[in-house]
């Protein structure tokens, strides 16, 4: 009985038994593709796992050139279970980057952008961004010798950019070169700007979600469709994966430490065989590879603003793909992807290769 | 006009008439000053065909030349007289070129006169000349042998160039090459039977290599030990003390060992014995001790105090040496391990230290002052792969946590699918 | 549904089990980020600086070595009672130098090198001048940072 008034008063309060029945009515659709459906709850669940980490490792760290090495040193060696932490933040930052990549291609392949969950995807693709803009910032905060040396090199590449470029590399860096106040930039965009953006925008991307369901993909029959409860059938699913990625996080942080190699030095010259986090690899090639000359404009500047266009381009893909749109298989864009894809592989191991 | 801007104006015309005086005072000046400085011999040789020319344009850039000296100042004569033979007067002490068992004082007229010196540079030496006098150099000059270096057959002549120039052929890189154009040629030393091995020899050494590999030129050339201008072969008595103005530590404690008394009494140049002369090789652990390539067992043999006294230096040697290679192993496992070993790997420079010392310390040839060195390295090292084996039992104790929460994690994903399975049993 | 009880007992066991192994999970997680918490016994992770030793601890003509971050430093008070700090790497060939209250000079004991109280390499095989620290006191302690 108690359980039952305290039931009545949080609902006359909070409106829980709206939500309650929202969730009871919630299904997902079952098909042959329903696996990729679990990869935007596990970069979800990898982002929580950041906040976690993320706020632990603010206990210690001190986002100074002077210091901000010293105190990761500091967790790893002397605060208990200091290494498996700063491991773990690593390990899921780049887990998630590779869920998230996951997660988007499988929504653009199943075309669940198309009506009415454009601006789902727009969310979507912004959190990408803003996400890869977490882990460029957050790669400079150990202020570590490869750090500040692609730091260098990706801030370098934003001043190329014409018109906006040079002030673009100027704001990122907090003056015209890569110093301490270029760290301090970066740890208030990791801890404070990124963070309220994504909590924005992730609020948007989930209500949405939340509001038009699990698409189905245009292949599969939307009437004759099988579905399961979300609670708890697909929720149970889900924690599975979770708890998965919790041991697989342990393990990796366990076994394979991340490094935290030698402290930045303005002064010495730049490491061999630097290159970026593996997910700017591919622009980073590409970039190598660009002729200086395009016809009689700079090929570095053409690399620069065409990846720019295919950022701009996949934010808009919703309103491009017309097709889509009448749950037509629009094969055009599949290629598309598909030619997309298979670049960003190449590319990646072409990078790790040279 | 205002009375402002006539001032302005009265201004500008003044500095004008200053700016004219300047001038004609300038030229007055320098015309003066050419008229002064006449140089027949510049005059007349600079334009002369062939070698009568190169005194003139191999001399420029000379130090001489650079500190106002000219030709007359060396070779005599009177440059102001525009006949050649007023200006090349023998009686006005004209010299045209000196023979080289002259050339000693035609450079000593002024390199001996501290008066005269102390006007170009108060700290420059005037006693080349009487110690190129006790040189084999000289000595040889005297009996009449017209082979032997004088001043030019180093420094060169009519372009002389300062010790310190990286030009000069007596520049610290460039001493063993000019000593070389003489004693490495064979057939020009023949007749004196000495050996013309020793550049080759130096070339291959620790000093060396220090000299043109680092470009460390404190490191010794030729005249670092043999002297300069005083050049000789060092004598066996004076070895150590060649040796000791850089090896100070080696030196010092080579001098209180009992070696000392035995080498001189036998007659054998101290530091040479064991490391030679011009090729001296960097120093290995195997010179010392019993084995095969040991120094020590040239006179000691088994038995000996003196082979027991080696063999036990070098067992403390290579025991440290083991123990701090063991230890380094152990934190660079550590570390590839990803265990943060900084600290410990910081220490180890302690027992590189104290390895570093004992293998001066051996010249004492004294294996209880070589141990006093070594035994607080050991303890370095021990402490250092006691930390290196904590950090990969640490590291083990990561892996046994892991598999304890693993086995956990894995457990709950199991049961959970069982409930989803149940669960949908029931639906 | 509910009244075809399979095994009422099997449910529960598979309760008990799921609650169990719920609670193993979040204590081998709540474990390490307890324990991380807890501050460290050395509280400090400054580096850049460091406490060099303590003002008493060092008298005039005479040094010390400490450690600055991966390399060591030394620590002179010269006899004049001025304190210095510079790397204790010999420019030579890596040795650790020490003080020598007798020639009142930086010594390196490997080959003679010797630094004069200004860092200057004065005699013997080094090549360059030790590079030379900022030293401040905080009250008792002598910090050392590199200017």
């Amino acid at each position: 009985m108690r359980a039952e008034a305290l039931k009545l008063w949080l609902d006359e309060r909070l409106g829980t038994d709206a939500l309650t029945k929202l969730a009871r009515k919630k299904e997902v659709p079952v098909h042959r593709h329903t696996i990729w459906y679990y990869f935007g709850g596990m970069t979800l669940f990898l982002f929580l796992v950041q906040v976690a980490t993320g706020i632990m490792l603010l206990l210690y760290y001190r986002p100074s050139a002077e210091n901000a090495f010293e105190s990761v040193q500091f967790i790893i060696t002397e605060v208990q279970f200091g290494w498996l932490v700063r491991s773990i933040h690593s390990w899921s930052a780049n887990l998630l980057i590779a869920t998230m990549f996951i997660h988007m291609f499988s929504v653009f392949f199943m075309k669940a952008y198309r009506s009415p969950r454009e601006i789902t995807w727009v969310s979507g693709s912004l959190l990408l961004f803003v996400f890869l803009f977490f882990g460029f910032s957050g790669y400079l905060l150990p202020w570590n010798k490869l750090a500040f040396f692609a730091t260098k090199v990706g801030t370098d590449i934003a001043g190329v950019v014409p018109f906006v470029g040079n002030f673009t590399m100027r704001f990122l860096r907090g003056g015209e070169d890569v110093t301490g106040a270029t760290l301090t930039r970066f740890f208030g965009f990791h801890v404070a700007v990124l963070p309220a953006a994504t909590t924005v925008i992730l609020g948007v991307h989930a209500l949405l979600v939340q509001k038009h369901g699990m698409s189905v993909p245009p292949g599969v029959n939307k009437q004759t469709v099988k579905t399961m409860k979300f609670v708890p059938n697909f929720l149970m699913r889900d924690l599975i994966g979770w708890v998965l990625a919790i041991g697989a996080l342990a393990a990796l942080a366990a076994l394979f430490p991340w490094e935290l190699g030698e402290k930045a030095d303005a002064f010495a010259s730049a490491p061999a065989g630097i290159r970026p986090e593996w997910y700017f690899l591919f622009m980073f090639q590409t970039l190598k590879l660009i002729p200086p000359k395009i016809l009689s404009f700079d090929g570095e500047i053409i690399g620069i603003m065409a990846f720019g266009l295919g950022g701009l381009l996949l934010v808009i893909a919703p309103f491009l793909d017309r097709s889509a749109e009448n749950r037509r298989r629009s094969l055009l864009f599949t290629a598309i992807g598909l030619v997309v894809v298979l670049y960003i592989v190449a590319m990646t191991v072409y990078g790790y290769l040279a | 006009m205002d009375p402002h801007s006539r001032s302005n104006s009265r201004a500008r015309i003044n500095r004008f008439a200053k700016l004219f005086i300047a001038l004609a005072l300038t030229l007055v000046s320098v015309s003066l000053a050419a008229a002064q400085k006449k140089d027949s011999c510049v005059d007349c040789h600079k334009d002369m065909q062939g070698p009568l020319s190169d005194p003139v344009t191999l001399t420029r850039g000379d130090i001489h030349q650079l500190r106002g000296l000219s030709c007359s100042d060396c070779h005599g004569g009177d440059s102001s007289q525009d006949d050649p033979g007023g200006a090349m007067n023998p009686a006005k002490g004209f010299v045209a070129k000196p023979k080289p068992k002259d050339i000693p004082q035609f450079c000593g007229k002024c390199h001996s006169n501290a008066e005269f010196m102390r006007k170009f540079n108060p700290v420059l030496r005037v006693d080349q000349e009487r110690e190129y006098s006790t040189s084999v150099h000289g000595k040889l000059l005297v009996t009449g042998d017209q082979n032997v270096a004088t001043c030019i057959s180093c420094h060169g002549f009519h372009g002389v160039r300062a010790v310190k120039d990286p030009q000069s052929s007596v520049f610290a890189m460039n001493v063993a090459e000019t000593c070389s154009k003489c004693h490495a040629n064979a057939d020009y030393m023949k007749s004196y039977k000495i050996p013309t091995d020793q550049y080759d020899n130096y070339k291959t050494s620790v000093h060396a290599k220090a000299l043109y590999e680092r470009q460390d030129i404190s490191a010794p050339t030729c005249n670092d030990c043999h002297g300069n201008h005083g050049a000789v072969p060092p004598g066996v008595a004076s070895v150590a003390n060649v040796c000791g103005q850089c090896h100070v530590r080696q030196s010092a404690l080579f001098q209180s060992s009992p070696h000392k008394t035995v080498f001189d009494a036998m007659q054998v140049g101290e530091c040479i014995q064991c490391h030679s002369n011009h090729g001296i090789l960097p120093p290995s652990d195997e010179m010392l001790g019993t084995g095969e390539k040991s120094v020590c067992t040239s006179c000691h043999s088994q038995g000996d105090n003196g082979y027991q006294e080696a063999g036990r230096m070098r067992e403390l040697i290579d025991e440290l040496a083991t123990r701090m290679n063991s230890a380094l192993e152990v934190l660079t496992k550590a570390e590839r391990a990803g265990m943060d070993v900084s600290r410990p790997k910081f220490e180890l420079t302690g027992a590189k230290d104290a390895l570093t010392q004992s293998r001066v310390m051996i010249h004492s040839s004294s294996a209880g002052e070589v141990e006093k060195i070594i035994s607080p390295g050991l303890e370095v090292a021990d402490k250092d792969q006691k930390a290196g084996e904590g950090a990969l039992a640490e590291r083990s104790f990561r892996r046994k946590g892991l598999g304890v929460s693993l086995f956990f994690i894995l457990f709950l994903a199991a049961v959970i699918i069982l409930k989803i399975r149940q669960i949908e049993k029931r639906q | 549904m509910e009244n075809k009880p399979a095994s009422p007992k099997r449910r529960e066991f598979l309760d008990y089990l799921l609650g169990t192994s719920l609670g193993a999970t979040l204590l081998a997680i709540l474990y390490p980020v307890m324990k991380f918490m807890i501050p460290p016994a050395v509280t400090e992770s400054a580096q850049n600086s460091v406490v060099a030793g303590s003002a008493k601890e060092i008298a005039a003509n005479t040094g010390k070595i400490f450690k600055f971050g991966t390399k060591p430093g030394i620590l002179v008070r010269t006899p004049a009672g001025e304190l210095k700090a510079f790397s204790a790497v010999c420019t030579h060939l890596d040795c650790i130098v020490q003080y020598s209250p007798e020639k009142k000079q930086i010594w390196c004991a490997c080959h003679n090198g010797q630094y004069n109280l200004s860092g200057q390499n004065v005699g013997g095989p080094p090549p360059r001048p030790l590079e030379e620290y900022v030293v401040n006191t905080r009250g008792d302690e002598i910090v050392v940072s590199k200017g």
